[in-house]
């Protein structure tokens, strides 16, 4: 069985979409089931996920330039990689705007550590249970979340010299 | 008398000696020993992926050339790789050996600045000297490809800028041969050094699976011990048909690293060789039967419609323009009209060229893959370097990540030196290779 | 008395050159390093293109010990007061090469947290563009950095970018990325 039938199996409701666009295996599910997923997906046999690659997310605002709707206006995106079994996939977790928050999987890898920092850094989405949720690659008195779709590029908050 | 001691907050501020970049690391001593470290990256944040955003696919690449400035080939080529495979296009093989070639003279360039300051670092000036001359080597190689040392922006969706000049092959092999002569001279001054050996043997050591749970990859991981290379885990381009080997360390100290780099310099080396053997014939001169001319003449004819016997003439075209002529555009394209620009002799004598090539530079228009999202890992010089992009169908892309792979390790480096003095920090800090153009992108 | 002030006049001159020639040939740098401009500073301050036969063979990393401030590499608004502390540091006479186009007039990073030129934060001398800028242009750029320094001039003056004053005529950022977008906007 395919990794994607694994987690079909045995979250059966919980998962809204499976597809393999261009050949990477994706599962969207629901993110109440966010840490249970993870921790099958690192544990159970067959699977064995043990490095977390890459942890990001995508902000839907005007997708397309208002055709496509979305139900949510983020997803956190999740990249995994099992070194045993050479085999990749990508689990996606879908985010409102009104309460954007996800749990956190820094129990399961170190890595989610600087990774879901970044997160909140750009995007503002909160991980409940992370010890030090801070800015990472923006300075403490930066006002708002960079890389949201409503934050313009060029809009600048000097800490000295003139606002250019 | 009750003496109370307290430890001291030594900041290791954005701006310092150490060669890296722009990191600052506050650390808690006690008299000499490390009791913690707290590291704080965003000093180059640049936006690139907010940059990303706001322009064409094809205007992509001179961001990403500036991620990993030491080797921008291989951040050009892994970007390029994830759109075409968000297109689902396959591009020539002449063109996929050019970019093998250019990726590892680009890592042997990583290595060796990496090395050579690190070296430096701990009082070796003339090892650094010496790599940096052989850094210098490769730069005219690169030059006399892409036109530019550093920030080359020489990969294109589809395939590569320009193909490769005449008589580079000789040129090439006499460069490697030189820069062998370096490694040589670098491995005496360095390795059985007693100094060298003593600052860099048993110190920043990690363990194989706090390397794991941390993501890290490339020489860092390798040094530990595990064999994850990309090139061999999930093979591009045409690494499945070249034979070269993976160096692995054993205890994951500093020492070990900069052997399992000077390994992967020469194992580098040899892909290139291999390389120049297996490349397919690029230039075909068939169909090109008429006079050569200057672009400019080509364009005076056909904007007076004299445009008969057009069709077999061929452009003498200056090596600084962008694009490539009929002679070299099979080999180093890909045929799709609506990724590729056309090569010059379409553009310029007939109007259906040129709206061609209108229709994929103008603002407005370009590349536009379906939409979707795809991830691509290409094994950069610190460990795996991925792109994932998301495509809503239109001409900017909607959300450009790459995953740096020193990220990670700069996340694990606490780890590897509490406990050590600080006189540990430079020659750990040497061997992680951070790139502050790739941590905070 | 003419003849006795007209001496002294021409000693002091000469006295003067000599402080010139004498600074300009032991320049200690300051190399703040940020960025890939970093990697052409290397490559001119290695073997190939020499800069130790300036006079300018030993970077001083300490703001207290050196005399030129060169900000190599693009500064971010996070990184904009270090920048400053820095300046500050450094004792009389100073001066400031701003190499690379990012720390010109800002390049092509026309962004949220990039600085526009740090001549809007500290007075520059000597602007050498590129991206990054060969190592030609570098030495270019340390010889007319000399004829300063042997004239003695220094900068003072920064760059207001609303009423565009303070930044010599030919460098100039003509076309940013948010003129680009507004008249390209469909």
């Amino acid at each position: 069985m395919t990794p994607l039938e694994k987690v079909q199996e045995q979250f059966k409701d919980n998962v809204i979409e499976v597809h393999a666009f261009r050949g990477d295996e994706t599962v969207i599910v629901r993110p109440h089931v966010l840490k249970e997923v993870a921790k099958f997906l690192k544990e159970a046999p067959g699977l064995e996920f043990d490095f977390l690659m890459d942890l990001t997310a995508v902000d839907y605002l005007f997708f397309a330039g208002g055709r496509i709707q979305k139900e949510f206006r983020f997803e956190v995106v999740y990249h995994f990689y099992s070194l045993k079994n050479n085999q990749r996939i990508r689990l996606k977790v879908p985010v409102t705007e009104e309460k954007p928050e996800v749990e956190t999987l820094i129990d399961l890898w170190a890595s989610a550590n600087w990774y879901e920092r970044e997160v909140w850094d750009m995007y503002g989405i909160r991980f409940q249970g992370h010890p030090n949720l801070k800015r990472i690659l923006m300075y403490e008195e930066f006002q708002g979340h960079a890389l949201r779709k409503d934050y313009p590029f060029n809009k600048r908050q000097p800490l000295i010299g003139p606002n250019n | 008398m009750v003496t109370k001691t307290r430890s001291m907050l030594l900041n290791v501020g954005p701006s310092h000696p150490a060669m890296h970049g722009v990191i600052r690391l506050i650390m808690e001593l006690d008299g000499e020993k490390i009791k913690n470290v707290d590291v704080e990256i965003g000093y180059l944040h640049r936006a690139f992926e907010k940059m990303c955003e706001t322009v064409m696919y094809g205007q992509c690449f001179p961001y990403t050339d500036r991620l990993n400035y030491v080797s921008p080939l291989i951040n050009n080529v892994g970007f390029a790789l994830t759109v075409e495979k968000l297109l689902g296009i396959d591009i020539p093989e002449r063109a996929k050996y050019i970019r093998v070639i250019m990726s590892e003279i680009s890592r042997v360039t990583d290595h060796l600045t990496c090395i050579g300051a690190s070296a430096m670092e701990l009082g070796a000036m003339s090892a650094f000297l010496y790599m940096i001359k052989a850094r210098e080597f490769l730069y005219e190689l690169v030059e006399e490809i892409t036109g530019a040392r550093l920030t080359v922006s020489y990969v294109r969706v589809g395939g590569v800028k320009a193909d490769l000049t005449p008589g580079f092959t000789d040129k090439c092999f006499h460069k490697i041969a030189e820069v062998r002569k370096v490694l040589i001279e670098a491995d005496e001054l360095l390795t059985r050094n007693r100094i060298f050996f003593d600052r860099m043997k048993g110190i920043g050591v990690i363990s194989k699976e706090d390397a794991i749970s941390h993501g890290i990859t490339g020489p860092f991981l390798r040094s530990t011990g595990v064999a994850y290379d990309v090139r061999k885990a999930n093979p591009y381009l045409i690494y499945d048909q070249l034979d070269f080997d993976v160096p692995v360390g054993t205890t994951g100290d500093n020492l070990d690293r900069y052997f399992v780099r000077m390994a992967e310099m020469e194992q580098s080396l040899r892909i290139i060789e291999q390389c120049f053997q297996q490349i397919p014939d690029g230039p075909i001169a068939g169909e090109l039967s008429g006079e050569i001319m200057p672009a400019s003449e080509m364009v005076d004819h056909a904007k007076m419609g004299q445009t008969e016997g057009l069709i077999t003439d061929e452009v003498n075209l200056d090596p600084t323009l962008q694009g490539s002529t009929k002679k070299y555009a099979k080999g180093i394209n890909t045929d799709r009209r609506d990724i590729a620009l056309p090569p010059k002799e379409e553009t310029y004598s007939n109007i259906e060229g040129l709206m061609n090539h209108f229709k994929l530079v103008m603002y407005g228009h370009g590349i536009r893959p379906p939409v979707g999202e795809a991830y691509f890992p290409v094994e950069g010089a610190n460990g795996e370097l991925g792109f994932y992009i998301v495509s809503d169908g239109r001409d900017n892309p909607w959300r450009v990540r790459v995953h740096p792979p020193c990220f990670p390790i700069m996340s694990a480096l606490p780890k590897c030196l509490i406990g050590s003095v600080m006189a540990d920090l430079v020659p750990t800090f040497g061997s992680v290779n951070m790139i502050a153009g790739e941590l905070d992108r | 008395m003419s003849f006795m002030s007209s001496a002294s006049n021409f000693f002091t001159s000469k006295m003067s050159d000599a402080l010139g020639w004498a600074r300009k040939f032991s320049i200690f740098q300051y190399p703040f390093v940020t960025a890939c401009c970093g990697m052409e500073y290397m490559s001119t301050a290695a073997g190939h293109y020499d800069v130790d036969r300036f006079g300018a063979g030993f970077p001083r990393f300490s703001p207290r010990q050196s005399d030129v401030l060169f900000v190599v590499g693009t500064i971010s608004h996070k990184m904009a007061p270090v920048l400053k502390t820095v300046y500050d540091q450094m004792c009389e006479p100073k001066w400031v090469v701003a190499f690379g186009v990012c720390t010109c007039t800002g390049g092509f990073y026309d962004n949220y947290s990039t600085v526009m030129g740090i001549d809007t934060i500290i007075p520059v001398d000597i602007y050498i563009p590129g991206c990054p800028p060969r190592p030609e242009n570098v030495i270019d750029g340390l010889i007319k950095l000399q004829e300063k320094i042997q004239k003695g001039e220094q900068s003072r003056t920064l760059y207001d970018p609303r009423t565009k004053v303070g930044r010599p005529s030919h460098v100039s950022q003509d076309y940013t990325i948010s003129q680009h977008i507004k008249n390209t906007e469909i």
